[in-house]
């Protein structure tokens, strides 16, 4: 795993990609410091909550080749001739990105301390600051996982940072977007209806098994239909509620809130963990039907 | 040791390979020789690991692939048909990171560098990008990797592709090397290179094992029919009389031309091997000056014609399959 690893942090700073990456970061880190503490702001956490909308770049850049690359470059075939478990291999790539990633994040955190040395009034409370710091690093571990995963699913690198940067977009205006459905029972009702059949569409695409991906999906629509039935009332609403809850993007707010939310890292932890467990399959898939 | 029994992959109801059965000894060069599309890449991928199976069970010395797959792939080297090389490390780095992901320790990893290395012929440009290398030391680099860890398999798909003829004999030659320590499977569509390199044959064709054996089996497995070219000065009717009495004889055709000259085909059955004598002495005894005389016997190349020249899908134009052959001649 180790060797992986390195091979992977390797190929990320010798490439182009992670100093990119690490520029766009610092450059717009730079660029929100200087325009909210020159404006006397004491809030860092403002700073973070603006990066968050960097990270619809800086991720899809960074994750694009991991996987996408290899299969191009029919390099995967070695990985899978490798006595490593998959798992073992996607963990050390998921590890280097993390590496890349968490980097300039670090650089950040300098800045808090820097901008108190220098102002002549009002001083950052660090405590917030850092609290909303490691909240920022979850939500890159979380996302670096999605990019990762999507990357594993393309064959062309450009794909699979387009395809990663709409998820990303989609992911960062969940919350506005569902805004556009009505209060309705129905309405949500519809929605997780629809969301269910995306679902099964991915599933489908996912296992090239329509049979089951149908099966699952049509018993995923009547658990909804019984759910409708018998608390139709608590509908109303429920799938903006629902969508909110699973925002990513949106679950850092409370830290912008200076609220250090354990249950948010928790859930970064998990989504981080659903989506490795993700790209093990999709890696595996490609054993069953290259 | 590997054990291979009733393999079989399908791709949706495309059937690559078709019940497989076979035994590879340890310490022989083996031949998969089959047209493009016969199911070679496919078996092979399944042998290393890198495709799972529909059904059957692959065991590397005892191991199974399936269910001890890190077990199993320790003990196999492997070089697909293109090369896994990342292009832009250079052939240390790169081969230092393969070595160490195959579990090859800090201590020992120099000295298993150097060792893969300098058989393969790689020392030269040890520090060189991969992605500057010529094709022929990628191939060296790709079998270096595969040696790596010191696997007791080696497994090569179509290694001589796309190289040039020098780099075909030379890689020829490395594996005939690797073979005297190791047991090496390879793949070819190209006859001369199995024929050239390998102890045993494995002849597959739409997924299926059609022949196998040592080269020299499979001819004479193949080599029912003898036939010998003869141009006598004579007439038809003459040489018949003199060939037809002749044991082992089973057909004479005769074709006279306005010389005086006849082109004989005698189709014949050799069990003891003397036949080149008992015919030519048969034509001396009537006093029948001998022109020429040419024995024909099924090569592997016909074997392997036969085999697969079914239903017009196996074998290649004519034209196309001597010029290669020819290419081939200058090359080895």
């Amino acid at each position: 795993m180790t060797a992986i690893y390195e091979r992977e942090l390797d190929s990320l700073m010798n490439g182009l990609t992670g100093y990119v990456y690490g520029a766009l970061m610092l450059l717009f880190g730079g660029i929100y410091v200087m325009a909210y503490h020159l404006e006397g702001s004491v809030d860092f956490t403002y700073v973070l909550y603006s990066m968050t909308f960097i990270f619809l770049i800086g991720i899809p850049l960074l994750t694009m080749r991991s996987i996408a690359e290899e299969r191009h470059q029919k390099t995967d075939q070695l990985l899978y001739s490798l006595p490593l478990s998959m798992t073992r291999i996607v963990l050390g790539k998921y590890l280097a990105l993390a590496t890349v990633m968490v980097i300039p994040v670090l650089i950040l955190g300098l800045y808090p301390p820097v901008v108190n040395a220098l102002a002549e009034s009002g001083t950052i409370p660090l405590k917030s600051a850092y609290g909303a710091l490691v909240g920022f690093v979850f939500l890159g571990l979380a996302l670096t996982a999605i990019g990762l995963f999507v990357s594993s699913l393309m064959e062309n690198v450009g794909l699979a940072a387009g395809a990663c940067f709409v998820v990303m977009l989609v992911l960062y205006f969940l919350t506005p977007l569902t805004g556009y459905i009505s209060d309705s029972p129905a309405a949500s009702l519809t929605a997780f209806c629809l969301a269910a059949a995306v679902f099964g569409i991915i599933l489908w695409r996912l296992t090239r098994n329509g049979g089951f991906a149908l099966v699952f999906t049509a018993a995923l629509e009547a658990a909804l239909g019984a759910c409708f039935a018998l608390w139709r009332t608590r509908f109303g609403g429920l799938f903006a509620e629902v969508v909110g809850k699973l925002a990513v993007f949106d679950r850092f707010d409370s830290f912008s809130y200076d609220i250090f939310d354990l249950r948010s890292i928790v859930y970064y932890i998990s989504v981080a963990a659903v989506f490795l467990f993700l790209t093990v399959q999709s890696m595996e898939r490609r054993r069953w039907a290259a | 040791m590997i054990q291979v029994s009733h393999l079989t992959k399908r791709y949706g109801d495309r059937t690559a390979v078709e019940d497989l059965t076979f035994t590879v000894e340890s310490g022989l060069v083996y031949g998969f020789l089959g047209p493009n599309g016969a199911g070679k890449s496919t078996t092979m991928n399944i042998l290393t690991g890198c495709l799972a199976a529909t059904e059957g069970q692959v065991t590397i010395d005892g191991f199974d692939i399936f269910e001890q797959p890190a077990k199993a792939k320790a003990r196999v080297g492997y070089l697909p048909e293109q090369p896994p090389l990342y292009t832009g490390m250079t052939v240390r780095e790169y081969l230092s990171f393969v070595a160490r992901a195959k579990g090859v320790r800090t201590a020992a990893l120099d000295g298993e560098l150097e060792r893969a290395m300098t058989v393969t012929g790689v020392t030269d440009v040890a520090d060189r990008l991969i992605r500057n290398l010529s094709k022929g030391y990628r191939q060296r680099v790709g079998i270096a990797q595969a040696l790596l860890a010191d696997p007791s398999v080696i497994i090569l798909d179509e290694p001589t592709v796309g190289l040039d003829p020098l780099q075909i004999v030379e890689i020829r030659e490395l594996i005939r090397s690797l073979g005297r320590e190791r047991t090496v499977i390879l793949s070819s569509h190209i006859l001369s290179e199995v024929q050239a390199v390998c102890d045993r044959v494995l002849m597959i064709h739409r997924g299926r094992l059609v022949a196998s054996g040592t080269p020299a089996e499979l001819e004479s497995q193949f080599a029912g029919k003898i036939t010998y070219r003869i141009t006598v000065k004579a007439g038809p009717l003459e040489a018949r009389e003199a060939l037809e009495p002749v044991p082992g004889v089973t057909e004479v055709l005769a074709k006279p031309d306005e010389a005086g000259r006849c082109a004989l085909e005698v189709s014949v059955t050799d069990p003891d091997g003397d036949m080149d004598e008992k015919l030519s002495f048969a034509l001396s005894d009537k006093r029948i000056p001998v022109l020429r005389l040419e024995r024909e016997q099924a090569s592997l190349e016909d074997v392997f014609l036969a085999l697969t020249r079914d239903a017009g899908t196996g074998g290649q134009p004519e034209g196309k399959r001597k010029r290669r052959k020819r290419k081939e001649a200058q090359a080895s």
